[in-house]
């Protein structure tokens, strides 16, 4: 390995000029994107960044690397086939909920059934943005629209339990409003051998202002999200005084303090324990905390090493193929 | 002793008697007695169809000669049928006259009733006309193998090398090779090898010893152009063009791809080829079979993906993303009937549209078509070298009966013949500021792949600013783009080789054909020359753009005629590129061309 220059942020900002909505979220992702690069480690020139359709999928252009817009849904499977061709580059996936999970859903769980390296950041707001105000499969049940004047009846996903679900060996959950959080994810999510899926709440503020108004704002969010972190006690609350506890198989909100709960009574982060992290996709408003932060990380063979191994090995076994002797090799016949 | 020219066999039984493989062997073998052959197997889209009816028929048709054998033939001389519904099925084909051999332990009540015969055929009289030939094949097989330790299912298996073992016979065939195969392919169960090859033998030795008086064949070699050969099928060839076109180029070859029926078997082939620097992906659909190797193209890949038509259709959204890119991309599209799942199994060229036209925007590719199985090699290295040169998607077109036909294909001189191909990979020290859509005098773009330090650059599906390839709304720059692409692709034309005619440059007729007809139009044009016609042939390679000396050849005969496997797909396009009126000659029943029928065409068209 070469050594890798020092990077400023500045570095990674590209000649375009930015187009997203004034106050729109995506603009705190983006700096902080920005920013993760300068730390991860790694050369610019092996950087891709790869997106589908809609607002946050014009983040390419703003990044001075290499990049991709693509079209709608189909980032995941571009970005495969480019990680699995040179294994050497970070790709990265920036998609949301209408294009990541509505459009492009196939792709994104098999890209995580395999366990291909890829970072893939996906902006969830839970309409569509670029079509105006379409709902999307994160709307919540009820939720006025242009396409649903009269209430969304259908279901919503939840990305992180989707992601779970299909076998992601890295799961995060970050917001627009803590710059700094962002970009520690998405350093750990580099630091990460295989896919990370990275869900970041994010306002936007023409179809679907404040939607995340109740875990973002300064008076309610310490009472709503619990920042968790491996090896640590969930704990949370303007007092730091609320925690989170196990009642046979299920949580439960307790106060420290109360009916004899002391710290060690809460539950550990282990983000390589299966059952805690399927508990943190389902915590959900109103009866628990938001969980915030890096839900599981655990090593599993890389797609993309393993092929790339699979191939070394048959080579070596086989040599390496000769067009001219293959073709003349088996049964072969002279005609004079 | 007859000897013949050429003679044509069609194996047929249930889709579960192993004719395939019966006929495969057949070919082989002929093949490396030095005849010519050309193969067509022809089964069902059910695996297994209900055994015993019409519907679950396979069949395996040969044509083996000491001529230039140019398709599998057209009525069969010779047909094996395993079941009264393998008769059934194919009865009307056989030549009149033509040898039947029977299985006649199939040809039983219960047979006879899943056939829909209410009396045995072998009775009523309706094979007059014809040789037929009884054998107790399954009752025969068995006592062969009464020694053997397996179950009476697993020899029955064997039935198929016992009617092989008939066939050998008539056409004089060396056991050897087959022995030899048999013994490779079950080499790791010993028991089942020994029944095959004693069901092979039995078969011989019934057919030697046959009380029923039969003629029996020679067919002497072909006498065919000196070189060293192998068999080769369409799917085969295909695959090993694109790596001989990767490793010329000295790139990775990637395939992204899904499978479908008869696409299928170039995935199979390259996903064996891992040592020659191959990568392929099995994706999730269709889709992402286009997409990965789009992501590999901007990698730096060779990158193709494999499909049938109802998948083209789902790719044509990316392949307008590929085209806006101006990424190298080769998509080959094995044509089958269709719309839909259509005849899944059978062949047609109706795509030829499709692979024109069918994207959203303007948005021409670059069309190319192979003409025979060892063709198939030629073309999927002239699409590598296309879009490689010209850094555009190229749509390979290929189709289901030349994909799994087989024929003799003479190796070629891959040092000679196959060993230029001028990639716009960029290298060095980057330009300042580097232009990732700045062109050359062919309007071609550099390829600066990820990786490569100060040629960092965004490419997207929105609308380019030229040369920087900045996004662009601005109304004229739209149009001055979308000019330039076409006139990328048409300048394709500077760089494949120009039209050849088989026959004079003036006549009467000339024949346009393209694809996989090529066999039928070749041999009867070269029928119709031979007594006395003023036919010619011209067989289009290069579909999109075409050669530049096209118009001008059409311009020397009297009448044109486009025979086509579609309702006249070739024929608008000649009509619209050069406002001649061609006459069409249309088939679509999912079956190739015969040799006699396009005769009878070209007769009838010089009458008219």
């Amino acid at each position: 390995m070469t050594d890798v220059p020092v990077y400023k942020k500045k570095d990674f900002i590209s000649d375009q000029e930015v187009k997203w909505c004034p106050g729109c979220g995506d603009y705190a992702i983006l700096s902080s994107v920005q920013m993760a690069m300068t730390k991860i480690g790694k050369k610019k020139e092996d950087l891709v960044f790869v997106s589908g359709i809609g607002c946050s999928s014009r983040f390419p252009y703003y990044m001075d690397t290499y990049g991709m817009h693509t079209i709608h849904g189909r980032a995941t499977a571009i970005a495969s086939g480019l990680k699995l061709h040179n294994p050497n580059l970070e790709v990265f996936v920036v998609t949301g909920d209408g294009d990541g999970l509505a459009i492009g859903g196939n792709h994104m769980i098999h890209a995580l059934r395999r366990n291909v390296d890829l970072k893939i950041i996906m902006f969830n707001n839970e309409i569509y943005g670029l079509t105006k105000g379409q709902y999307s499969p994160t709307s919540k049940v009820g939720q006025i629209t242009k396409s649903s004047p009269f209430g969304v009846v259908d279901r919503p996903f939840s990305p992180t339990a989707l992601a779970l679900g299909s076998g992601a060996t890295f799961i995060a959950r970050t917001i627009d409003t803590d710059p700094k959080h962002i970009t520690d994810v998405v350093v750990a999510a580099c630091e990460h051998r295989g896919v990370s899926f990275i869900e970041v709440l994010q306002n936007c503020v023409i179809f679907n202002e404040g939607v995340h108004d109740e875990v973002t704002n300064k008076d309610s969010r310490d009472a709503t999200t619990v920042r968790i972190e491996h090896g640590k006690p969930m704990i949370f609350g303007k007092e730091g005084n609320k925690g989170l506890m196990l009642k046979g198989f299920n949580p439960v909100v307790v106060t420290i303090g109360e009916n004899g709960v002391t710290e060690k009574d809460l539950i550990v982060h282990d983000a390589a324990d299966y059952n805690v992290s399927s508990m943190l996709t389902r915590l959900a408003r109103p009866d628990f905390p938001l969980p915030l932060g890096i839900f599981r990380n655990v090593e599993s063979p890389v797609y993309d090493t393993e092929v790339q191994n699979q191939i070394d090995n048959v080579t070596k076994k086989k040599g390496k193929g000769d067009m001219n002797t293959f073709l003349k090799s088996g049964d072969t016949w002279e005609v004079k | 002793m007859k000897d013949l020219e050429s003679v044509v066999i069609r194996f047929s039984g249930d889709s579960g008697d192993g004719m395939q493989l019966t006929g495969t062997q057949f070919s082989n073998t002929s093949a490396l007695m030095g005849n010519d052959i050309a193969t067509f197997p022809d089964y069902p889209s059910e695996i297994r169809a209900p055994s015993g009816t019409i519907a679950g028929v396979s069949g395996f048709q040969v044509n083996f000669g000491a001529i230039d054998v140019s398709t599998p033939g057209d009525d069969p001389d010779v047909l094996v049928a395993m079941n009264p519904a393998a008769l059934k099925a194919n009865l009307s084909a056989v030549r009149k006259g033509g040898t039947i051999i029977v299985n006649l332990d199939a040809f039983n009540e219960a047979g006879l009733k899943k056939a829909n015969y209410e009396k045995n055929p072998l009775e009523t009289g309706e094979l007059d006309g014809y040789q037929v030939i009884q054998a107790k094949v399954t009752e025969q097989t068995l006592r062969a193998l009464e020694s053997l330790d397996m179950d009476a299912k697993a020899k029955g298996r064997c039935k198929n090398f016992y009617t092989l073992g008939i066939t050998y016979f008539l056409f004089n065939r060396e056991l050897e090779p087959t022995i030899k195969w048999i013994e490779q392919k079950f080499g790791k169960n010993p028991v089942t090898a020994k029944a095959n090859v004693l069901a092979l033998k039995a078969g011989f030795t019934f057919a030697e010893n046959s009380e029923i008086q039969v003629s029996t064949y020679t067919v002497a070699p072909a006498k065919i152009k000196p070189g060293l050969y192998r068999q080769v099928s369409g799917n085969e060839a295909t695959a090993y063009g694109f790596v001989q076109a990767a490793q010329t180029a000295g790139l990775e070859l990637f395939l992204g791809s899904y499978p479908i029926t008869p696409a299928t078997d170039i995935l199979h082939e390259l996903s064996k080829l891992k040592n020659f620097n191959v990568k392929t992906f099995q994706a999730e659909d269709e889709i992402a079979g286009i997409c990965s190797s789009i992501g590999a193209a901007f990698g730096g890949a060779l990158a193709i993906t494999t499909t049938s038509g109802p998948g083209l259709a789902l790719k044509g959204e990316a392949l307008g993303l590929a085209m806006i890119y101006e990424l190298p991309l080769v998509v080959v599209d094995v044509q089958r009937g269709g719309p839909s799942t259509g005849l899944p199994t059978k062949t047609e060229q109706s795509d030829l549209m499709q692979a024109m036209y069918g994207r959203h925007g303007e948005c021409p590719l670059i069309v190319v078509a192979a003409k025979t199985p060892g063709d198939c090699f030629h073309m999927a290295y002239e699409a590598s070298r296309l879009a490689l040169e010209h850094m555009t998607p190229v749509i390979l077109l290929t189709d289901g009966y030349i994909a799994n036909g087989a024929e003799p294909w003479r190796i070629p001189d891959l040092a000679k013949n196959y060993s230029k191909i001028r990639s716009h990979r960029v290298s060095g020290v980057a330009p300042v500021p580097f232009l990732p859509y700045k062109r050359d005098a062919q309007l071609v773009r550099p390829w600066a792949i990820p990786g490569m330090i100060g040629y960092e650059h965004r490419i997207g599906g929105l609308e380019k600013w030229v040369d920087t390839g900045n996004v662009s709304h601005d109304p004229k720059n739209h149009e001055v783009m979308v000019k330039i692409r076409a006139e990328k692709v048409a300048n394709v034309a500077n760089n494949i080789p120009l039209q050849e005619l088989e026959g004079n440059k003036t006549g009467d007729l000339l024949v346009v054909s393209w694809g996989g007809t090529y066999g039928a139009t070749h041999a009867a044009v070269t029928k119709a020359q031979e007594s006395g016609k003023k036919v010619s042939l011209m067989h289009l390679s290069y579909l999109n753009p075409m050669p530049k000396n096209v118009a001008e050849l059409m311009k020397g005969f009297k009448r044109i005629l486009v025979p086509e496997l579609n309702m006249g797909q070739l024929k608008s396009m000649l009509q619209a590129q050069f406002q001649c009126q061609p006459i069409g000659y249309n088939k679509v029943q999912g079956l190739p061309f015969k040799i006699t029928e396009l005769v009878e065409v070209i007769n009838r068209t010089l009458e008219s």
